[in-house]
């Protein structure tokens, strides 16, 4: 795809950025201390990343999704767990406001954390309802002008460092499926909220992932998110533009990785050339290259048919979203593969890039079910 | 208050490579930037800004129309304008005509304070055309500014980068000053300044608009001509030295007591 | 002089696209148009295979250029001692005065500095016009501008060579634009032209990409400023007289715009690259700031000072007085070092010349080694170690 000349000027913005505050030093502190600095968050903020997508009248920059995409490629190109933390308040942190908020509600819980002030997550996900979230046994019980909640979410990406999280709970009991789920907004400083103790991942190091607990919480009728027992269409909805983030930090991933490989395959030299020179190491080179290029142009056409309204583009999403994060794992693979011993040891950028990319076919939604919707979609 | 500042767009030369073979110039792909003195020129602009609300900055620029690009990456860091002189007409200027034609665009902008300019521009490296534009507005000039350290009624204080140090000078205002790259850490952009700079219309002015005769600009008024050009001839590759460590090393020493340098 | 294309003779081939450096060329349908991004380089005309591209007179005015004569230097002092690059320039100036067989002159501004007028004698200089006044202690732009541009005026020189010096960039582009003249910044090399004495004028483009020589055929005087430690310095010939013609300082209220409140030396120790007999230079291989400190227990010990490349003082490890290239110092040692340094060609632009380059790196690829007399292909960290135990005490 063609990009505008604007397009391009937000990609310059945050190569720039990206390159330049996420240095290797920094980066390997990151892996080692689990931390991520708050200056550089700080930072992210400032320059206007986390409102991107977010509409003008919300407090954010009301860029197109094309933008975000590139936005969040470009962080995931450098440091995928970066690109998460970019990625959140215009996804499945602010998304579900976006859509369903009252005009409190975005003062209150929106704004604040597109300027970075207040950290939103996003509680869909449990033990036993993933992407089945007709499953969900969380329990909202109204009690006068409040609602009791209880349950357990699960696998919650930055719940140990939020302010607030969209909680989804069962209003109806008696409701089967994902009928009678509605969204709240908790705060997690609130008497009966915990968090569980943070998981130890594979990759994505630097932004803690844990469960959050409900013990009889009690939240406010104010902080109902949307219409009761319509939670569940708010949930999805977010989700269809979570899918769209995770393919574009396939397409960044997959990018350094292609970088790395090309960078590696034309220094080291073996038997006498550079390996680059092997037919067996440069047909990999171009496999990868084209590859991420069909992904990348899928990616980026299932952003525009988004925003054009596109009947559509909700398969499109899940078609990206599966094509992306396979193709990056494959070009991952065959990458520390081209680095032989040295992809397996963490002073080589794609160690980590390896391991950071493994959990993009199975988070917001594996492969197998965007699958599922890409078929149900074709055979209805 | 009423900053200028001038900016070039320029090709990036760190990426600027040559074909070994024909030892001519790659420049496939090498990107268009903005200067870097330039950026560190507006940063200083935008820095008075922040503490005064009030002040509005303009930028201005010499190029083909590709230079908006430019001039919209400072928009999008927070300039509130920008001015490109493009035309036919400019073209092939040396420093001399270009400083006639910045400083016709300055004057047409008119109403300013303080211009800040970058030192040099990384594709010509000549760092004239800050001072000659001040010499042509008639302002005073202060070259390789390393710090703004207060700005006054009427004057401003600022450090001149010496080879070995400094000088604190006090300059009457309005002036031109030149940027070093010491002199502060240029912003980013914001999504917001990009979203805003295609929002704004970038003015663009020919020699009739900034009232230059074509006589006076470009080549025609270019003092200096390039003769000829011509990619260096690199030195000859000497030798590689083989071994161990200290094999090589050792042998690095014997060949240097040799040729007496040692 | 400007560059057009011969229509009738385009055969649209696009070679002059290819080569032209300013990208100023472009097709118009199937002939080659020049644009406006032309510097007349005139690498395209050499280039066209079809004889297509011509050079044509412009009609660019000037000035009666038999009126001016002899070479100038500008003398330039600070706190009463003369920069080594005025000494280098009166070497130059020699050189291009024999040649045109013209007289060579110093400009000197000061207070008080009577004593370098008979030290400019001693270096060459026939003539020494001096600026004596309590205004011009110190380098002032407006106050050495206007006494020198005046100079230039009455005395009319043909050639004013400058060096390329913080204050040397600061004047030579003031006094060239009131003078309606062109000015050729960091030139590396200068030349007469034997047939009609013209000065031609080369210096690096494009970070040290490409040479240009340049011309100034219709205007005077031809200006140029030099880089410290390219040019040779002359003998010092002691007893040698001149010629003594004291400059009117008419400095009148306004006139002089700014004041120099106080100078501050730099608190780090005087980096004197382009004295250096010995450079240790280091890169981005180093990986860390302390790798600094390694080098310069090896400058040290070789009697040297410390180098850098543009990547690491960008990366913020050295201070930029220590950067050698384009952008930095222009050296020329008796041994230059590269530590880690891959040799990208802003790099090699400034310091290709010295005497012996010996290059220090881990990659076997690393552009450095195609410049350098001696190739070590290994890491710095083991290499320089050795050496310091070679070396011993």
């Amino acid at each position: 795809m063609i990009l505008s000349e604007k397009h391009q000027l937000i990609r310059k913005l945050c190569r720039d950025f990206a390159e330049k505050e996420l240095t290797n030093d920094i980066l390997d502190e990151v892996e080692e201390s689990g931390v991520f600095p708050q200056e550089i968050l700080d930072k992210m903020a400032k320059a206007g990343f986390y409102g991107i997508k977010i509409p003008k009248e919300y407090g954010g920059s009301g860029c197109d999704t094309l933008s975000y995409i590139l936005m969040v490629e470009e962080f995931a190109r450098v440091s995928p767990v970066a690109s998460l933390y970019v990625n959140s308040p215009n996804s499945l942190g602010g998304g579900p406001l976006v859509m369903s908020a009252t005009p409190e509600q975005v003062e209150k819980y929106l704004k604040p954390s597109i300027t970075g002030e207040k950290v939103l997550a996003f509680g869909l996900t449990e033990p036993g309802a993933g992407s089945d979230a007709g499953g969900t046994t969380t329990t909202a019980v109204e009690d006068g002008d409040y609602y009791i909640i209880n349950g357990r979410k699960t696998f919650i990406t930055l719940a140990p460092l939020s302010d607030y999280a969209v909680i989804y709970a069962k209003t109806d009991l008696k409701a089967k499926g994902s009928k009678g789920i509605s969204a709240f907004l908790v705060d997690m400083k609130a008497p009966g909220v915990s968090c569980g103790k943070p998981e130890h991942k594979m990759g994505l190091i630097g932004c803690a992932t844990s469960d959050i607990v409900l013990e009889d919480v009690r939240v406010h009728k104010s902080d109902m998110l949307g219409e009761k027992d319509r939670g569940f269409i708010n949930a999805m909805k977010t989700l269809d533009g979570g899918r769209l983030g995770v393919s574009a930090q396939s397409i960044g991933v997959a990018t350094a990785c292609l970088e790395e490989s090309i960078k590696y395959a034309k220094e080291r030299k073996q038997f006498g050339k550079p390996i680059a020179k092997f037919q067996g190491i440069s047909f990999m080179i171009a496999d990868m290259a084209a590859k991420l290029a069909a992904a990348r142009e899928l990616v980026y056409n299932a952003a525009v048919l988004k925003d054009a309204g596109d009947k559509d583009a909700s398969m499109y999403c899940s078609m990206a979203k599966y094509f992306a994060s396979e193709v990056c794992n494959e070009i991952a693979a065959k990458a520390v593969q081209i680095h032989g011993g040295y992809g397996y040891i963490k002073e080589y950028k794609v160690e980590r890039l390896y391991r950071d990319c493994r959990v993009f076919t199975i988070f917001e939604g594996t492969s197998q079910v965007q699958q599922m919707v890409i078929a149900g979609n074709l055979l209805k | 208050m009423k900053i200028i500042v001038c900016a070039k767009q320029v090709p990036d030369t760190n990426e600027v490579k040559i074909d070994p073979v024909k030892g001519t110039l790659i420049r496939d792909g090498v990107p268009s930037i903005l200067n870097p003195d330039d950026a560190n020129a507006l940063e200083a602009a935008l820095q008075v800004k922040d503490a005064n609300p009030d002040v509005t900055i303009s930028v201005v620029s010499m190029g083909p129309p590709q230079a908006c690009y430019m001039l919209r990456e400072c928009l999008a860091m927070g300039a509130d304008d920008a001015y490109l002189l493009s035309s036919r007409a400019f073209g092939g200027a040396d420093t001399c005509a270009t400083s006639t034609t910045i400083a016709a665009g300055i004057r047409k902008i008119g109403d300013y304070d303080i211009i800040f300019a970058g030192r040099q521009a990384i594709d010509g490296d000549t760092a004239q055309v800050g001072p000659q534009t001040a010499r042509r507005l008639g302002l005073p000039v202060v070259t390789y500014v390393q710090k703004v350290r207060e700005l006054k009624e009427g004057s401003v204080i600022v450090e001149r980068q010496l080879e070995d140090g400094y000088e604190v000078i006090e300059c009457k205002t309005p002036c031109v000053l030149t940027a070093v790259k010491e002199l502060n850490d240029p912003r980013y952009m914001t999504i917001d300044g990009i979203v805003d700079a295609y929002n704004k219309e970038i003015t663009i002015w020919n020699e009739n608009d900034v009232k230059l005769d074509p006589s006076d600009c470009g080549l025609k008024a270019s003092p200096t001509q390039v003769f000829r050009s011509f990619t260096p001839p690199p030195k000859g590759k000497g030798e590689m030295l083989e071994g161990t460590v200290p094999e090589m090393v050792n042998t690095l020493v014997a060949k240097l007591t040799e040729k007496h340098i040692l | 002089m400007a560059v057009r294309i011969i229509a009738d003779k385009c055969k649209g081939c696009q070679k002059c696209l290819k080569n032209c450096p300013f990208e100023a060329i472009t097709m118009q349908g199937k002939i080659a148009d020049i644009g406006p991004a032309c510097t007349n380089c005139g690498n395209c005309l050499e280039n066209c295979p079809f004889d297509a591209i011509e050079k044509v007179d412009d009609g660019n005015k000037g000035v009666d250029i038999t009126l001016y004569h002899d070479v100038w230097v500008f003398a330039e002092q600070r706190e009463g001692a003369l920069m080594g690059v005025a000494i280098e320039l009166l070497g130059e100036g020699r050189k291009l005065a024999d040649e045109i067989g013209c007289k060579l002159c110093a400009v000197l501004c000061g207070d008080n500095v009577n004593g370098l007028v008979d030290e400019l004698y001693e270096y060459g200089a026939d003539v020494v016009y001096y600026a004596n006044d309590p205004a011009l202690v110190t380098y002032n732009t407006d106050a050495y501008t206007k006494v020198i541009y005046e100079a230039i005026v009455k005395y009319k020189p043909e050639i004013v060579l400058l060096g390329a010096t913080h204050i040397g960039r600061d004047l030579g582009p003031c006094l060239a634009v009131h003078c309606n003249t062109g000015l050729t910044a960091d030139c590396t090399k200068l030349d007469i032209d034997p047939e009609d004495k013209k000065l031609m004028q080369t210096r690096p483009a494009f970070g040290g990409n490409l040479m240009a020589t340049i011309l100034c055929p219709k205007h005077r005087p031809q200006m140029s400023t030099v880089r410290p430690g390219v040019m040779a310095k002359p003998e010092r010939v002691a007893g040698k007289k001149g010629e003594l013609v004291e400059l009117e300082v008419k400095l009148a209220e306004g006139d002089v715009r700014m004041k120099v409140l106080e100078i501050v030396k730099g608190l780090e120790e005087l980096v004197s690259l382009t004295d250096a007999k010995v450079i240790v230079s280091g890169g981005n291989g180093l990986g860390n700031p302390e790798g600094f400190e390694l080098l310069k227990k090896l400058a040290d010990r070789l009697g040297g000072v410390v180098g850098a490349s543009r990547a690491a003082v960008d990366a913020g490890w050295i201070d930029h007085s220590h950067q050698v290239g384009q952008t930095g110092t222009t050296v020329k040692p008796e041994l230059y070092i590269a530590c880690g340094i891959s040799g990208a060609i802003q790099h090699l632009a400034g310091m290709q010349t010295s005497k012996i380059i010996v290059a220090i790196n881990k990659d076997e690829n690393a552009p450095i080694f195609e410049v350098a007399d001696y190739g070590i292909v290994g890491d710095l960290y083991k290499v320089i170690p050795t050496l310091l135990e070679v070396l011993g005490e």
